[in-house]
């Protein structure tokens, strides 16, 4: 039990480390790396969980599918260099500050709960097995599942409106 | 699932099939000829429209407790569908006229159409956020439609990126409550709730992020700052839509969650919901006063206007009234259908090419000119600002009612005080149309014109029998099991 703490913790840092270097790289290139980063950890997470085919999902569709169109759009556009954003003097001090105050607020509801998080111990080890999820899907989350094809067709319609060009 | 969990969704299983086919069934339609889909897609409407009211009567749960059907469903489900009939017959001639005439225009209406019949159905947070998504990327696309227009590209890519940054608010919301409660389902939620078995910390956290997400959809202030420049540049057929249907879904899920499952967060939820409302309300106004353009000033009067229906939110712990503000939020709704679609049918008639005929000037010497026209315009100004004998007064009067029954008498005379101003700039619509000279240039067509007269009788003629709607309308109250 503690390794899986300890693990987790160290995880964690990373995980935050990642996704504050993927805001801050000025370049967009080594933002998109940060950020595969980061969805790999996550999927380490998945597995500590006992979630392995999300773990797997997550790698493949995320880290794998989605950041490579990432990296293609980016280099395509040109875009590695993103040029500094020009804004208002006091949108930066005015973000510092709401963010700090953000941050705080959540350190503060995170010290004074008195209330436990429940323990995930509870959970079957089978929980996020295939079989599991499959059986899932396409039984109680049936509707869910039918409502997300029928948004993919409604965006898959609306992606091809927008690029098509009238001859 | 069985057979009845069919039946239960039947009118949604119609729109989509139909849209679906409809796909099909554009390759067979010579390109000059696409108005033939607008006439088939309100077909398709009207069967699920059928459908819907056959459905009337009796309380039940489909698909594993995923969708509710009740009263306050089916009546939003009948409001839903009324509106898409409308956004067609806004669409027919307009979308030809302005040079942007593709069937899939109707064919994505339908799609987020049925995202709405969804969300008026949704008893579950996956669902809710499901629904959302269905009806938003529709009108992401729809926004976009006058592409290459600047305005109209610009309008898309500002509602698609701050539209899906809420929808992650959502879904960070309905992560935390997941975490909080071990379940998504509404009813799974108040039990939840109720046997003490949930992390209040997490679930409030968790009611937050969603506020915030939907919010942004109904254009609560501060997360209004999308719907006058969307407003403006998207295409007005399209606008008029999103400007019903998008807030009447969004107030269905808030109504739906807040109401019946966070109400005991009321501590804790009321003083910011009374905040936000207030906001709302005295921003929306004040900022329309000095609006030219009358897309944008529509667009702020849409945000005065949600901020009245969420007043009736700082009731939610109040069991004893809950009916009344939810058949309030649900007659207001309704005014506020009929009065939008009204006048967004009278801006369509003034709009000629590249965007113009879109000032409040250009409305001068309609009352001279068309007095019918100009008639029409003036009962949707009085009763966007609350007038009698109009459907706007009576929604203002139920809602004001629901919030003095919960005691919030602050909350009401702000709403009071800034509906008078409200009249400041609606009143000059009018004054301008009758008191100065000018050669309006008005386009006469069928589906316009008749939406204009349908909804102008509404509006009068609705106001005077309003108690069997108002009845109907707090019958709707969401079937929770116990």
């Amino acid at each position: 039990m503690t390794l899986n703490y300890a693990l987790f913790f160290i995880l964690a840092a990373i995980a935050i480390a990642s996704a504050l270097g993927m805001l801050l790289s000025k370049n967009a290139v080594y933002s998109a790396l940060f950020l595969i980063l980061n969805f790999n950890v996550v999927a380490i997470f998945y597995v500590l969980l006992n979630a392995p085919f999300i773990a797997l999902t997550q790698i493949t569709v995320y880290a794998g599918a989605i950041m490579v169109l990432f990296l293609f759009v980016i280099m395509l556009l040109g875009a590695e260099q993103t040029g500094r954003i020009s804004s208002a003097r006091w949108v930066k001090p005015a973000a510092y500050s709401l963010g700090i105050i953000l941050i705080s607020e959540i350190l503060y509801i995170i010290f004074a709960q008195t209330g436990v998080i429940p323990d995930a111990a509870s959970i079957a080890a089978e929980f996020g097995s295939p079989v599991t999820v499959g059986k899932a899907l396409f039984s109680r989350y049936l509707l869910p599942f039918e409502a997300t094809s029928v948004l993919l067709i409604a965006s898959m319609i609306g992606a091809i409106v927008l690029t098509k060009r009238k001859s | 699932m069985n057979f009845s969990d069919l039946t239960t969704i039947l009118p949604l299983i119609t729109l989509v099939g139909w849209a679906i086919i409809l796909i099909l069934v554009d390759l067979f339609i010579p390109a000059q000829r696409k108005g033939i889909m607008a006439m088939l897609s309100a077909i398709g409407i009207m069967i699920s429209l059928v459908i819907a009211i056959c459905q009337f009567g009796g309380q039940t749960t489909a698909f594993s407790g995923m969708v509710v059907f009740d009263g306050f469903s089916v009546f939003l489900q009948i409001l839903f569908l009324i509106s898409g009939l409308a956004a067609i017959a806004l669409a027919y001639d307009y979308i030809k006229r302005q040079g942007i005439e593709r069937s899939e225009y109707y064919i994505l209406l339908m799609f987020s159409l049925s995202g709405m019949t969804l969300m008026a159905m949704a008893d579950d947070l996956i669902i809710i956020f499901l629904a959302l998504e269905l009806l938003s990327i529709p009108l992401y696309v729809l926004a976009g439609f006058a592409n290459p227009r600047l305005d109209s590209e610009e309008a898309a890519l500002k509602y698609f990126l701050l539209g899906s940054f809420s929808d992650a608010f959502v879904v960070f919301g309905t992560a935390l409550v997941f975490g909080a409660a071990r379940t998504t389902t509404i009813p799974g939620i108040i039990a939840a709730i109720t046997v003490g078995a949930a992390n209040l910390i997490l679930l409030m956290v968790g009611a937050a992020l969603i506020l915030i997400g939907l919010g942004f959809k109904v254009s609560i202030v501060p997360f209004h700052m999308w719907t006058p420049d969307v407003y403006q540049g998207a295409p007005s057929s399209v606008t008029a839509f999103m400007a019903v249907g998008a807030k009447t879904a969004g107030f269905a899920a808030l109504l739906r969650v807040f109401m019946a499952a966070f109400n005991t967060l009321a501590v804790d939820l009321v003083p910011v919901l009374w905040a936000l409302a207030a906001l709302t309300m005295i921003l929306g106004n004040i900022t329309a006063i000095v609006q030219g353009n009358i897309k944008r000033l529509l667009a702020y009067s849409s945000i005065a206007h949600t901020g009245y229906i969420s007043m009736v939110l700082v009731t939610i712990n109040q069991s004893r009234i809950t009916q009344h503000a939810v058949g309030a939020a649900l007659f207001y709704l309704v005014a506020y259908a009929v009065t939008s679609f009204g006048a967004w049918a009278v801006v369509i008639t003034l709009e000629h090419s590249e965007g113009k005929g879109l000032n409040v000037e250009d409305y001068a010497g309609l009352g001279r000119k068309y007095p019918a026209l100009a008639a029409a315009m003036t009962v949707f100004m009085l009763s966007f600002t609350g007038v009698p004998p109009t459907l706007g007064f009576l929604g203002k009067f139920y809602i004001f009612r629901a919030v003095l029954e919960g005691g919030y008498v602050g909350l009401a005379i702000i709403g009071v005080l800034t509906s008078l101003v409200s009249a400041y700039y609606y009143l000059r619509v009018v004054v301008v149309m009758y008191m100065r000279e000018g050669e309006p240039l008005v386009r006469k067509e069928f589906w316009l014109s008749s939406t204009i007269f349908m909804t102008a009788i509404a509006t009068v003629i609705v106001s005077i029998f309003s108690t069997p709607l108002f009845t109907w309308a707090s019958k709707g109250i969401m079937f929770i099991p116990k």
